[in-house]
């Protein structure tokens, strides 16, 4: 189901943790739809110093988390700004179908704490959405209750 | 390394028995049991014996009672739409519950949505069971047909058919039972639970797969859904899968050999599968009843703040086998109906695991899965945002 390169970072994932005096903070996704992806940036002069990851998901979700961060560390804002959802799952050398639009959003957590970093706005797409019935009003709900 | 198969709901290894029993009617008595000469009449003559066999197994008055079908799918759609089509002029309400499998499920929204029945969709506890009291509030003038599965394939929750059958059998209403998980595993007698049909599937107890029965009471009328030839006393029309049928009827043998001290052995390693989960891992939820209402072979739990995939793929790295409700495992977006019709958020549902046994596995088999399955448990959380340590 699942190509070599995708089952290396499910099992060695590269980058797991936290950065606590983190510069930027990108995060997507929603647990109700069964993937979260948390990208945390240490960032100096335009460029990323250090990034690590946190995700709640399937086996394509933590991969393509830990292929992001090994494709952005060290490179300039600007240029990891040109990776794309594509691009991670080209990297991983392909992603089962059903995968694609529900657990390859790996570039757009990178893509939302490098807009949120530079006072920009990013439009999340809701890739989840597009396909299943929930609304973010009931995913919000559930979310509060389950807190209560 | 040692393979571990913990998925037996799923399906189930054919036994060497069954197999052998099976062979000659591929190699030798491969006749159509339609023909007259001698060669057919041996298969026809193990179709009568099979028959005999699934229903001795499941305490059925006569074997003319027992249809062979392709499986417990056609077996349930066969009783759902069978029933719905000959009774349509007597009503057109039908009652089942959130948490059946989806041969029923989406049986039922067929003939919603093409044939203008309305359903009612029974709610569970938490643990899973359907409530007697609500389905006699759930009754109408116009219901010609119940259908609650005997057991559950996910959380193994053992239904109180005997109860809902007793609401249902003076009212003029048919009652189904999809027995698919609860055949050779727990004793199943129609007459004792009340019946009126009931599937039942071959591969879930150690036969092969594409066959299975449906048991229709003497008395009920449905309409076939495969038409063509007189099969079946009319009912199911179609070549006879001899070595599938001959292969459902050894099984059958087999399932009734035995059965309480089999059912023993297999809660006792059970038990010792769900404590050592739970004296091992923190913040699980056991899925299903802990009493004699869960099947005796049936493992499920909800782990907190990670997703089942993870869990299985990690899992069969060490070669061990298992399934889940997430969304990832069910093919869709959603996770499991039946974990969110017993009240859990997505996000619990997610993170679920189910370990089915079966009569091979040993104390060995259970000792390993949880000396490994904290570890696994553990690394995922570690990569998850939703866990705090």
């Amino acid at each position: 189901m699942y190509s070599e390169e995708v089952m290396d970072h499910f099992n060695n994932p590269r980058n797991v943790g936290k950065i606590e005096d983190a510069d930027a903070i990108g995060e997507v996704g929603n647990p109700v739809c069964g993937d979260i992806i948390k990208l945390y940036l240490k960032i100096k002069d335009e460029q990323i110093e250090d990034i690590k990851f946190k995700t709640f998901g399937c086996g394509a979700a933590i991969a393509t988390s830990s292929m992001v961060t090994e494709l952005v560390k060290g490179k300039k804002l600007d240029e990891a700004l040109k990776i794309s959802n594509q691009t991670v799952a080209e990297a991983l050398n392909g992603l089962p179908a059903p995968k694609m639009h529900c657990s390859n959003l790996a570039a757009d957590a990178l893509h939302k704490a490098i807009k949120t970093y530079r006072n920009e706005e990013f439009v999340e797409i809701d890739h989840h959405c597009e396909h299943s019935n929930f609304c973010h009003k009931e995913i919000k709900i559930e979310l509060e209750e389950e807190s209560k | 390394m040692n393979k571990i198969y913990l998925d037996h709901a799923a399906t189930t290894p054919v036994h060497p028995e069954v197999i052998q029993a099976m062979l000659p009617y591929y190699t030798d008595f491969y006749g159509n049991p339609s023909s007259v000469y001698s060669a057919a009449q041996k298969a026809a003559a193990a179709v009568a014996e099979a028959r005999e066999s699934v229903a001795r197994l499941i305490g059925a008055a006569q074997p003319q009672e027992i249809i062979f079908t392709s499986g417990g799918t056609e077996a349930d759609n066969l009783a759902i739409k069978g029933v719905a089509m000959a009774r349509a002029n007597q009503g057109k309400h039908i009652i089942t519950s959130a948490i059946e499998h989806h041969a029923v499920l989406h049986s039922c929204q067929d003939l919603e949505k093409y044939f203008g029945f309305e359903v009612t969709y029974l709610d569970v506890d938490q643990k899973g069971l359907v409530n007697p009291a609500e389905l006699e509030k759930a009754i109408r003038a116009d219901t010609i047909l119940v259908t609650i599965m005997l057991a559950n394939n996910e959380i193994g929750t053992i239904e109180p058919i005997k109860e809902l059958g007793k609401i249902t059998r003076n009212k003029n209403i048919c009652f189904h039972t999809d027995a698919v998980q609860a055949i050779g595993q727990i004793p199943v007698d129609v007459n004792d639970l009340g019946v009126d049909l009931l599937s039942l599937s071959a591969h879930k107890f150690n036969g092969p797969k594409g066959i299975g029965a449906l048991y229709l009471r003497r008395g009920t009328r449905i309409v076939p859904q495969m038409s063509g030839g007189a099969q079946e006393r009319r009912q199911r029309a179609g070549t006879e899968n001899i070595p599938g049928i001959v292969g459902l009827g050894k099984a059958a043998q087999l399932a009734g050999l035995n059965l309480s001290k089999k059912m023993e052995q297999t809660r006792r390693l059970r038990d010792k599968l769900i404590r050592g989960i739970e004296t091992k891992i923190d913040r699980v939820i056991l899925n299903g009843p802990r009493d004699d209402r869960r099947l005796p072979n049936n493992v499920h739990f909800c782990f907190r703040y990670i997703e089942g995939e993870s869990i299985l793929l990690n899992l069969d790295m060490l070669g061990i086998a298992a399934s889940s409700g997430s969304a990832c495992t069910s093919g869709s977006l959603d996770p499991s109906h039946v974990l969110l019709a017993i009240g859990h958020p997505h996000e619990i549902a997610h993170g679920s695991l189910r370990l089915t046994l079966g009569l091979n596995n040993s104390e060995e088999d259970i000792e390993q899965v949880i000396q490994v399955l904290p570890g696994i448990i553990g690394k995922i959380r570690e990569m998850s945002p939703l866990y705090d340590g």
